[in-house]
């Protein structure tokens, strides 16, 4: 179905997107009341199994897959076959959801109050609501929602009960159940609640699998969760996970379903709520635990403006057709289907790309506000702009953006001048604007005397909160960005020089951005391509030139990952000056932080972003798939060694000191 | 109208075989009926004979020559635009069936107004001339056998009854054809032909019954040698019959009512009923790994076989005695069973044989919905209680076998049809669109039968199932017989259409049924068939670890340029989903030339090469050369 157009880099000024209907305008002209208690008669699943969500546990529980890990576990640790049901028992009464219609009129009702009061508008687009609506008949359904706020999943459900869809059972960390009440509260609007990490927990992995697989089969409900697993602190999209992945298309490879549709679903704030929490725990100051309490002082959040909300329901991708040609269904041929089978290396593989694949159009499907291009623009201008050159650069990163393939919500027949004021006096928090000069700086600064240290801090807040809506226009200009570093760096036109050096940076980059493994190719010809239609580079058949009007636009995209690679370079030479040869993986990052926080208060260092917990774990993860840094377990601790000629050499390349060749690369 | 007259004569030569002739035929046709007559009298060896069906080398003179069966029985739409169903040979011959035509425009979106009609009769000019190798003909017709290249004959044995090769024939479309047909009319016979086939370096293609659908038949296109029929009808003798051990010697050539018929006679019978069995021959049966209606109290042919005897290019394969089983290292009739023509010519077999039943009865049980009938089909299976015969239609194929209703005598049959459907579907809450039946064939002495039945229908129960009745029942099994020629009918009216089977362990049984017969709709509406196809299965045998499916699949192809292309694609697609869903490649119609692509796949490379290197022992000439299985 839909996936056979999956994404074209090709076109993507083609792409066409569909019109977006506020929701709340109906909300603010009729009783939420008679909305919480109007008639709900969802669209359902035509072969739908009526079952009740207490019957669901006890398919469960009998479930041959589940008796036969329960046999399995209880003969592996001698416990009884009747203990080891117990526990599975006791595992699905804390996981299981309760999924009540009264809550969800109730959420209806205040939820409605709610957004009222934070959004101007909550924008849906409603052919992709159509388009939910006959996928949900035709097979069971994952909805796979982008996460950047706890709002998410209120929403979401929200939604689909505004527009008469079947409500979704949502996977949900297990954070929140310890928020008395609400908790509660959540499960019984769908949300159903798995351990963060249960890595050799087979019991555990038995009761959630067949759980989430009995739902599906079943046509119980849409299944809703996250692919990223996680709310992204920096608006950039994670690194999608494939468990939950794996486990609702296992029912299709097994043969169980004809097909399931995903439904990936891009859900963007124009302010997001969590903005400063987000930066502080970027920071490492730390994230207040999930509470109650703290949820009701987050009310203060609710007198605040936080501009639109939108939500796009991307075309829904039949696992089928992703899996034709790529999975070999008859590998399940040999084994009882209750059998739990470790997904096979080429299952591995497809999980990885179709993951990868379902977050692009996630991001595809972004709706990106202005404010987004100016938000890069300071950032890249840390001493401030005039607001006329700023809304000259902006108009003029609007038509790169654009030409790119972004989607862009520029406000129609409006001045470029006025909507960069409107932007702005939205954002007016982090910003100084006096005198006709606007720049990035704290605003509400404490009266208390602050430490040099503390300053660069609340400075850092503003930095990272800022890039966080800069991060959202990332995936636009990721690939021309990386091409253009590369050109930046190598010793010559020649394509395959350019080429390698691109590659090398898709390989350092591809735990912080989105980038499909074995796409270099690809991304390679994409970025070619975008740019050369832009005029600013040309592609002969061995060399690539860049174009005299070119400059700038290479310069700017260079700039756009500059702090990344600056980043990188702080923690490499953190790990070449670290002696400590003990270094533990917990004391990473705090140690990375105080060494560039130095460098930053000795004058050595411009970029507050190499402060961001976020960048660090990455770098770090990159260094450990490069080998520059291994993970050796002493006792209990894990150590990391650093190999530190492989690190100095990635750091001279990152600099640009050493041109990226072959031979180091095979080295690294 | 055409007139039938049906003739039956019975003389009884020494040993005891009996010879019993019937004929039907329509007075166009007579003046070369009586050549053939002569000519084939002639040939027979003069004791012991035995003229059946195939008496004539000339089958075509009663069969269709361009569809299923014989040529008087076919259906059509008459005048008032009612279906009826010609000739004397059926049950339903002769019948009107009122309600036929009103499921056939409902399913397919057809229209009466709307024909497809054959062409009326083979076009000789469009038969290549033979391509004959003169000293091999030479050779076979001084070793005193008898030989033909009539183009009719020859067109005859080109095709077995795949969609694309009737479909072709209809259109008057003739692609490669045998050469030479030859016609043995016995073991030594065919050793002499292979003998020749070898010396003059011929392509053989043993040809049996014909009914084969999986182009095992074609001719392959590369073959540039002459290509040889070899139509072993004229072997259709019963040797002997051996009452003591309960086993009986016959020739492989001959057809399965025959044996069947004959048999019966003495009061014995083989109990091996495959759908095909009225055109269908033993040498065939065992050359596909054939499995009848009835396995479940006789087995399948590999059950059924003691002996085989076989030519192959380098000798005759056979087994030095008659044990009932040997360990003397793999099965050599294993080599055999399945090869599809590939290694040589089964011509005589061994085979066990059962008194006759005294009593059979049939039955059915309606069930609500198809999951709860497929579970009580493998508990049946699991108690090892499953009668003779034990099918599960789906919701589709039970409303196609209602279509096949004659129309009632009497208003009380009528009333008594519309209060058992009142009590099934309003007293008993069972949906139409989702109710499936079951039907049943016990065999037996009538006590163990009664009580067989019972314990059947008190199973069923337990899965909601209502007895339904005997007629129900033989009507399902009536279904399967006349399926073929309701296909010509379709064929007449823009419908084509083909079954296709697999098997599957149990466990999978639904997921396969319901995955399969999607697949069929998408593929249909994705390559822009107009009309939703019919795409209905059965589950037809019950083993210990799984089942056999069996699937209709038509569609109307009006407004489409290369229907039977279409038609490819779909069945390739339904086939790959049988392969992801855990079935087999084939259960019982076998490779051919339609299926090898996936046989590497389906036995692994060293199962394929192990079969490889028999055949390049057995056949290194390649003289059995129609390119079946490997």
């Amino acid at each position: 179905m839909a996936s056979r157009a999956l994404y074209s880099p090709r076109h993507p000024m083609l792409k066409k997107r569909d019109d977006f209907e506020d929701i709340l305008e109906e909300r603010r002209r009729s009783s939420d009341l008679r909305y919480a208690l109007r008639c709900y008669t969802p669209t359902l699943y035509r072969g739908l199994v009526p079952c009740k969500a207490s019957m669901l546990k006890s398919i469960v529980l009998q479930s041959d897959h589940l008796q036969y890990v329960i046999k399995q576990v209880s003969s592996e640790s001698g416990e009884s076959t009747e203990g080891v049901s117990e526990e599975a028992s006791l595992i699905l009464d804390e996981m299981a959801h309760c999924l009540q219609l009264s809550t969800i009129r109730f959420f209806a009702f205040t939820l409605s109050k709610a957004f009222k009061r934070l959004f101007r508008s909550v924008c849906v687009n409603e052919e992709g609501i159509q388009r939910l609506q006959q996928a949900v008949q035709e097979h069971p359904v994952v909805l796979l929602p982008s996460h950047r706020s706890y709002m998410d999943f209120l929403m979401m459900s929200y939604l689909l009960y505004t527009y008469d869809l079947p409500l979704p059972v949502i996977a949900a960390g297990m954070d929140f159940m310890s928020m008395k009440f609400v908790g509660e509260m959540l499960r019984m609007s769908g949300a159903f609640f798995i351990r963060r990490s249960f890595g050799g927990d087979k019991l555990y992995w038995a009761v959630f699998s067949e759980y989430v697989k009995t739902m599906l089969r079943n046509g119980y409900a849409p299944i809703e969760f996250f692919l990223e697993g996680t709310r992204s602190r920096t608006c950039k999209s994670l690194t999608p996970k494939t468990g939950l992945l794996n486990i609702v298309m296992e029912p299709f490879f097994k043969g169980e379903l004809f097909d399931v549709n995903l439904v990936p679903v891009s859900i963007s704030y124009e302010r997001i709520l969590e903005e400063s929490l987000y930066a502080r725990e970027l920071l490492g100051i730390p994230k207040p635990k999930e509470s109650t309490s703290g949820l009701l002082k987050a009310r203060r959040v609710l007198s605040e403006d936080y501009g639109s909300m939108y939500v796009y329901f991307g075309h829904p991708v039949s696992v089928r057709s992703l899996a034709e040609g790529k999975i070999n269904r008859s590998q399940y041929n040999l084994l009882p289907r209750y059998i739990p089978q470790k997904p096979s290396a080429d299952t591995h593989e497809f999980l990885s790309d179709a993951a990868f694949r379902l977050v692009r159009i996630q991001e595809e499907n972004m709706v990106l506000k202005p404010w987004v291009l100016i938000a890069t623009l300071l950032l890249q201008n840390p001493d401030g702009l005039d607001l006329s050159s700023l809304a000259e650069q902006t108009d003029w990163l609007r038509h790169l953006a654009l030409a790119f393939g972004a989607f862009l919500d520029w406000p129609d027949h409006e001045a470029c001048s006025e909507v960069v004021s409107c932007s702005l006096a939205l954002h007016r928090h982090l910003l100084s604007v006096s005198a006709g000069h606007v720049q990035l700086s704290v605003t509400d600064v404490p009266q208390v005397e602050t430490t040099p240290e503390e300053a660069v801090f609340h400075q850092a807040v503003v930095v990272l909160s800022c890039a966080s809506y800069r991060n959202q226009i990332l995936h636009v200009f990721l690939r021309p960005a990386l091409l253009a570093m590369a050109m930046q760096s190598a010793n010559s036109n020649r394509k395959d020089d350019v080429y390698n050096g691109f590659n090398f940076l898709r390989k350092v980059f591809s735990n912080e951005f989105i980038l499909c493994p074995g796409d270099s190719v690809q991304d390679f010809e994409e970025a070619c391509y975008l740019l050369m239609k832009r005029g600013v580079l040309q592609v002969l058949e061995h060399e690539i030139v860049m174009s005299a009007s070119g400059h700038s636009t290479l310069a700017f995209l260079s700039s756009v990952l500059d702090p990344f690679l600056q980043g990188y370079q702080v923690v490499c030479r953190y790990l070449c000056e670290e002696t400590n040869e003990n270094l533990t993986e917990k004391e990473f990052i705090p140690a990375v932080r105080s060494f560039a926080l130095k460098l930053i208060l000795a004058g050595r260092l411009k970029c507050y972003e190499a402060l961001s917990s976020d960048l660090q774990k990455n770098a770090l993860a990159a260094f450990l798939r490069l080998k520059a840094v291994r993970k050796v377990k002493v006792g209990d601790q894990v150590t990391l060694k650093v190999n530190k000629v492989a690190v100095n050499s990635l750091e001279d390349i990152l600099g640009g000191k050493i041109p990226t060749q072959k031979p180091i690369l095979a080295r690294l | 109208l055409p007139l039938s007259l049906s003739l039956s004569l019975s003389l009884s030569p020494s040993p005891s075989p009996s010879l019993s002739l019937s004929l039907s035929l329509s007075p166009s046709l007579s003046p070369s009926l009586s050549l053939s007559l002569s000519l084939s009298l002639s040939l027979s060896p003069p004791l012991s004979l035995s003229l059946s069906l195939f008496l004539s080398l000339s089958l075509q003179e009663i069969m269709k020559w361009n569809g299923w069966g014989y040529s008087d029985s076919r259906f059509l739409f008459n005048k008032k635009g009612q279906a009826e169903f010609t000739g004397k040979r059926y049950r339903l011959s002769g019948l009107i069936l009122p309600s036929l035509k009103d499921w056939f425009e409902g399913t397919f979106g057809a229209n009466l107004q709307h024909r497809s009609p054959a062409t009326p009769s083979l076009n000789l000019s469009a038969v290549a001339p033979p391509h004959l190798n003169q000293p091999f003909v030479e050779d076979l017709k001084a070793a005193g056998l008898s030989v033909s290249h009539d183009p009719e004959d020859r067109v005859f044995r080109a095709h077995g009854h795949c969609l694309h090769e009737v479909f072709a024939l209809r259109e008057g479309r003739i692609g490669r054809v045998p050469d030479v047909v030859v016609w043995p009319s016995c073991h030594n016979d065919v050793e002499k032909i292979v003998e020749l086939a070898c010396k003059h370096n011929v392509c053989l293609i043993p040809y049996g019954g014909g009914t084969s659908v999986s182009s095992a038949l074609e001719c392959p296109r590369e073959e540039t040698r002459s290509i040889v029929s070899l139509d072993t009808s004229q072997m259709n003798r019963i040797l002997w019959i051996d009452e003591k051990n309960l086993t009986a010697h016959v020739e492989a050539g001959i057809i399965g009512q025959d044996l069947e018929r004959q048999l019966n006679e003495r009061g014995y019978c083989t109990g091996h009923e495959p759908d095909s069995m009225e055109f269908s021959s033993l040498g065939g049966w065992v050359a596909t790994r054939a499995s009848g209606m009835k396995k479940n109290i006789y087995g399948n042919i590999e059950d059924l076989v003691v002996h085989i005897k076989m030519v192959t290019p380098r000798g005759v394969i056979e087994k030095s005695c008659l044990g009932p089983r040997m360990s003397t290292g793999p099965d050599i009739h294993h080599f055999i069973l399945g090869s599809e023509g590939t290694l040589g010519v089964v011509t005589e077999v061994t085979l066990k044989i059962r008194p006759v039943p005294e009593y059979q009865k049939y039955g059915s049980v309606v069930f609500p919905n198809f999951q709860q009938g497929v579970a009580c089909l493998r508990e049946v299976a699991r108690q090892r209680c499953a009668p003779a015969s034990i099918r599960l239609m789906d919701n589709e194929q039970f409303q196609f076998g209602h279509a096949l209703k004659p129309q009632v005598s009497s208003i009380f049959t009528s009333f008594l049809d519309g209060l058992k459907k009142f009590y099934i579907t309003k007293f008993k809450g069972f949906d139409p669109h989702h109710l499936c039946v079951a039907t049943l064939l016990f065999e037996g002495d009538r006590g163990k039968v009664l009580q067989h039945e019972k314990q059947v229908y008190d199973i069923a129960a337990k899965f909601g199932g209502l007895a339904a009745g005997e007629d129900n029942g033989q009507r399902g099994y009536m279904l399967t017989f006349v399926i073929a020629y309701l296909r010509d009918l379709g064929m007449d009216y823009y419908v084509i259409g083909e079954s296709f089977e697999t098997s599957v362990p149990w466990d999978r049984v639904l997921d396969l049924c319901r995955n399969v017969k999607e697949r069929i709709v998408r593929e249909c509406k994705e390559r822009g068939v107009q009309f939703p196809p019919l795409s209905t299965c059965r589950v037809t045998q019950t083993y210990d670890a799984g089942a056999c499916v069996y699937f209709y699949f038509a569609f109307n192809y009006r407004g489409l340029s290369d229907p039977v292309h279409i038609y490819e694609q779909v069945e390739h697609a339904a086939r790959e989903e049988i392969l992801a869903n855990g079935g087999s490649l084939s259960h019982h119609h076998g490779v051919g030339k339609l299926r090898k692509e996936w046989m590497k796949a389906s036995v692994s490379g060293v199962g394929l090469g192990m079969l490889k290197s028999v055949k390049e022992y057995v056949d290194p000439q390649n003289i059995f050369g129609n390119g079946n299985l490997l």
